[in-house]
Order: C-alpha cells, then sequence, then structure tokens
C-alpha cells in the first residue's frame, strides 16, 4: 500500500477521533493518544491489510519545556507489503507506556535503550534493566537536561593528578 | 618509567646494565592489542605483512596479557569497559609499556560525551600517544620507533624486584 492508502484505511478501521493521520516525507504518519496505543499497534500487527511484522526501532523524542514531556515514535514496517508507518504517541516523564513486547519480540531491547536513555518505563516489560549504560549510572543521559560534560567514571581516574590539576588550571587548558 | 634502586645509590655496572638489556627489550617487543573501535582496521593493515613491523621486532602480538610487553590501546575506550583495561594493565608483568593508538585513545577523539573515557591516561600510564584519526601506519612505525628511543635510554633492572606500588 501507498502511504495514502494506508493513511485512508486506518480512518476506516478508527473513525473516531483522537487517532491524527498525516504524511511527513513520504511516509505515513499516526498520533496516538496514549490509551489507544495497544489496540492501535495490535490492529498493525494482526490485520492482514497491514501486516507490519518488522518492528523496526523504538526512539524518543525530548522536548522538555512541552507540558507531554515525551514523544515515543515507534517505526514499523511490512515485509509482505513493503510499506512503513511511524507512530508518535505522547508522554509524560511518569506515564508508564504499555509495553509491546507481547507483539514483537524484538521491542525487548529496544523498550529497554528507550528506558535507559530517556528513563520512559514501560508497563509489562519482562525486564526492564539499563541496555547500554552500566548499572552504577545515575539519571538518562539522552535527557536534554542531563548536563553534556557530566561524567561518571566506574573506577578512579589517575590522571590529572592534583599537582597536574594545578598546572592545567594555570594554564586555562579545558580538559572535562 | 621510574625504577628505585634499593639503596638508593646507582651500582657500577648500571650503564651498562642499561645499554644491554635496553638493547635487547627494545629488539623483542610483544604487543597486546586491545582494540575497541574502527582505529582497529589500522592496526590490522600495520600489523600485516605490508608494513612489516618485524622489522622493528614487534611482529607478534599476543593475545595474553601476561605475555605481552607493550599495551596497545586501539580505539574508543568507554566508561563501561575502562575496568576491563585496567585489569589488563594490572595483569601484565614489569617491564611493560604502553601506547595509546589513535585520538580517541589519547583524548576522547570527537567523542565528548558521557559514555567515553576522554583518554586512557586517566586510568593507566602512556608512554606514547599517536595521534590521527586513525594514525596512518608511518605514524605507527614512527611512534614504535620512539618507544625504542625510550626503552634503550631508560633504566633497566637486572636482576627483577618486586616495587613497592
Ligand atoms: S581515533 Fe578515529 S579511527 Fe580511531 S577509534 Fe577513534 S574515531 Fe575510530
Amino acid at each position: 500500500m501507498t502511504s495514502e492508502e494506508i493513511i485512508s484505511c486506518l480512518q476506516d478501521r478508527f473513525p473516531e477521533a483522537g487517532i491524527e493521520c498525516l504524511i511527513d516525507k513520504g511516509d505515513a504518519v499516526v498520533n496516538v493518544p496514549l490509551e489507544r496505543l495497544t489496540e492501535l499497534l495490535r490492529t498493525m500487527k494482526v490485520d492482514p491489510d497491514f501486516n507490519f511484522d518488522m518492528f523496526m526501532d523504538i526512539t524518543a523524542v525530548d522536548w522538555l519545556e512541552r507540558s507531554p514531556r515525551f514523544d515515543v515514535v515507534y517505526h514499523l514496517y511490512s515485509t509482505s507489503h513493503n510499506h512503513r508507518l511511524r507512530i508518535k504517541v505522547k508522554v509524560d516523564e511518569d506515564d508508564p507506556v504499555p509495553s509491546s513486547t507481547g507483539l514483537w519480540t524484538a521491542a525487548d531491547w529496544m523498550e529497554r535503550e528507550v528506558w535507559d536513555m530517556y528513563g520512559i518505563r514501560f508497563s509489562g516489560h519482562p525486564n526492564l534493566v539499563r541496555l547500554l549504560m552500566y548499572e552504577e549510572f545515575k539519571g538518562h543521559p539522552l535527557r536534554k537536561d542531563y548536563p553534556y560534560d557530566k561524567r561518571q567514571p566506574l573506577i578512579e581516574e589517575t590522571w590529572p593528578s592534583k599537582k597536574m590539576q594545578v598546572k592545567i588550571d594555570d594554564r586555562g587548558i579545558h580538559r572535562p | 618509567m621510574e625504577i628505585t634502586y634499593g639503596s638508593g645509590e646507582k651500582p657500577p655496572y648500571q650503564n651498562a646494565v642499561d645499554r644491554i638489556l635496553g638493547w635487547g627489550r627494545k629488539y623483542s617487543i610483544f604487543f597486546y592489542p586491545f582494540i575497541t573501535a574502527c582505529c582497529g582496521m589500522e592496526y590490522m593493515s600495520v600489523a600485516s605483512s605490508h608494513y612489516d613491523i618485524d622489522r622493528f621486532g614487534a611482529g607478534l602480538p599476543r593475545f595474553s596479557p601476561r605475555q605481552a610487553d607493550v599495551l596497545l590501546v586501539v580505539g574508543t575506550v568507554n566508561h563501561k569497559v575502562s575496568p576491563v583495561l585496567k585489569i589488563i594493565w594490572d595483569q601484565m608483568t614489569e617491564p611493560k609499556w604502553s601506547i595509546s593508538f589513535g585520538a580517541c585513545a589519547s583524548v576522547g577523539g570527537p567523542y565528548d560525551n558521557y559514555a567515553v573515557l576522554q583518554g586512557v591516561d586517566r586510568i593507566v600510564p602512556v608512554d606514547i600517544y599517536l595521534p590521527g584519526c586513525p594514525p596512518r601506519p608511518e605514524t605507527v612505525i614512527d611512534g614504535l620507533l620512539k618507544l625504542h628511543d625510550k626503552i634503550q635510554n631508560q633504566k633497566h633492572d637486572l636482576f627483577w624486584k618486586r616495587r613497592n606500588k
């Protein structure tokens, strides 16, 4: 299906207000409220017209000052129909997003990555622990309010030593 | 690398020992390549036959830190892997040297962010820094020759002794 056909088909299935469809750079994009997310994703997976069998990615966008702070973005692809869909859902810091591991197994690590980087919780995920950063890491590094020069070394750093640090400060060399 | 003598003064044969052991050690370097990122490709081309670093006695990399003399930190080291690097350095037996290969290992390179260690000299001592992203094989050979000079001109123990560290 082309993007236009996906959108008209979607609007047939979900005629109610609240689900907003548009075409952005040639791809179909759906903005969906958090309550309808699971229902929409299930339809996308099981409906033979859509048949999105490949779960490409989940990512998130941090808008810092906006009221639902994050966008969680799902990228779906259908290997049988060769079409794509992007699903965006607005969530706040404390809202848990329903996990999609039951539908696509691939969602497991991607949801862990989004939890690791943005601190967005996924309810119903079997093992929501950090994927990329180490356990001792505090905070979520891709949030806009994480300081860019904050370091959390795992072992003690012996350089620059105190004596050397004084010299560096004297010369005004920046080394974070 | 600083060497302390037992009594604090230099034995009379020390100059000859330094020269002979230095000459021997600089031509029998065994690398331990600690390869974590793209610089590894350049290390492979250095280690292969075209550049033939066996001319400088460094042809055979060992993949056990116990058998190696020179730690070669090749590529981006992030905070998560830094304890591994530290353990490997501690496992290597004296005498040992280390080379930081490429911009990432030396200062963090292009990655000034939350994940990357800003230079391996923060956790292990470094003898030679190789600039470049990645360094050309000629740079590596140049660094190797500088390490030769360093080994030749430093002090060496005639007998192995335990350092108080
Ligand atoms: S210095 Fe450049 S080539 Fe080497 S590991 Fe870093 S980014 Fe890769």
